[in-house]
């Protein structure tokens, strides 16, 4: 195919990855690596610079487009970062001395377990913490917009959160995807924050784990402009829009979807530790 | 938690820099959609040789090299420059979000916000030359 030809099914590509990865809290990673990988057997390092442009345009396009909705929590999100940041320099460093098929493989288990939690029925969101609890002096407890107006939740296990973020971002550190799903995961699993709460933040946070990310990728010859270019353009279309759909979406669907993008990252995941193509 | 009326709301913080982002992703959109016309111009005919890893020319893989090739217009600098405009946005939001902690009077979050801005310019110290 021509140079042509590809740039217009990439960036349509790039398209529904910017909006599922708005809509999930996803960076789009999951979309557009085997895209690239598989359907235009691009080399898997092209493919993970790529993904990293996606996840950076599909955390600022829908940032841009849903902040004045008011859902993400920033000051959860930055919290969180911390972890996230220094996890994915530990990941990045150690990326050399482990066996990146082994993780992978325990990464999608992980994954698969976490794809089928999301879709259970769901606890009712807790409004109001015990006074002294850690989120509460921590001020992370906030509300968030519904259809019967702002409504109060409180940020449970914050320790538990912030360790899990941790690992999220060594595993992204290590593989160079997935972060957002581990991240949507701790928040909406064990610090039971509203869904499109969790998504929502997540979006922030992979933006800046992944600029964490870049300066090493930009060095390394990671970045394509004939990849980076309608990845870019596609995702801050898709993420825009997604974004957009995101305050009418009903949280069961998005659930939905969210789980099935999960479990589609876990099988690519064992798939690639099994046959030990990373 | 701040009044919603005072000056500097939680709100008001988030427009702000919902605002900026718009900004800086347009920029970045806008300049790679430039060059990408000029790209496809010159080499839409040709065919992607993406299958093996050849890695990016030197003068794409820094930050001098990108503003120095984007100077002379060539498509494939611009299209990093829009890039690197991009990788700006994410970090530009922390900063202002620091900035708004502290506008709040947040200490802690001030604090916060500084420990992932000082762990993000440490993992780009890579980016210079």
């Amino acid at each position: 195919m021509t140079v042509l030809a590809f740039t217009l099914l990439l960036a349509l590509g790039s398209v529904f990855a910017g909006m599922l990865g708005a809509l999930t809290g996803l960076g789009g990673g999951v979309v557009i690596v085997p895209l690239l990988t598989l359907a235009f057997g691009v080399d898997l390092r092209y493919a993970i610079g790529a993904s990293l442009v996606s996840v950076i345009a599909t955390s600022s396009a829908s940032a841009a487009a849903y902040v004045r909705e008011g859902f993400a929590n920033v000051r959860v999100g930055m919290l969180l970062e911390v972890a996230t940041t220094i996890g994915a320099l530990i990941g990045a460093f150690v990326a050399g001395w482990v066996s990146p098929s082994t993780i992978a493989i325990l990464f999608g288990l992980v994954l698969l377990y976490s794809a089928r939690q999301s879709v259970r029925p769901h606890r009712h969101v807790e409004e109001v913490c015990p006074p002294n609890a850690l989120s509460a002096r921590l001020r992370l407890d906030s509300t968030y917009p519904t259809a019967e107006g702002e409504q109060t939740y409180c940020v449970q296990r914050v320790p538990l959160g912030f360790t899990l973020m941790l690992g999220a971002g060594v595993l992204s550190g290590l593989l160079g995807i997935g972060s957002g799903a581990l991240k949507v995961l701790a928040m909406d699993q064990a610090m039971r924050l509203p869904f499109k709460v969790s998504t929502t933040t997540s979006n922030f946070m992979i933006g800046v784990t992944a600029a964490a990310s870049a300066g090493v990728y930009l060095q390394r010859g990671y970045l394509d402009p004939g990849i980076t270019m309608p990845v870019m353009l596609g995702v801050l279309v898709g993420a825009t829009l997604g974004a957009k759909l995101l305050v009418r979406a009903h949280v069961h669907l998005l659930r939905t979807v969210f789980s099935i993008v999960v479990a589609a990252l876990a099988l690519q995941m064992l798939y690639k530790g099994i046959t030990g193509t990373l | 938690m701040p009044n919603p009326t005072t000056r500097w709301s939680d709100e008001r913080i988030d427009q702000f820099i919902g605002r900026v982002l718009q900004i800086g992703v347009l920029l970045a959109g806008a300049i790679v959609a430039v060059a990408a016309v000029a790209y496809l111009v010159r080499y839409g005919a040709a065919t992607p040789a993406y299958g093996a890893f050849h890695g990016e020319p030197a003068n794409l893989r820094s930050v001098t090299g990108i503003l120095q090739g984007a100077l002379t217009m060539h498509p494939h600098a611009l299209i990093q420059l829009g890039l690197l405009v991009l990788l700006l946005t994410p970090i530009a939001r922390v900063v202002l979000l620091l900035g708004a902690f502290a506008l709040q009077r947040d200490a802690l979050y001030v604090g916060i916000a500084a420990i992932v801005l000082v762990v993000l310019i440490v993992s780009l110290a890579g980016l210079t030359p």
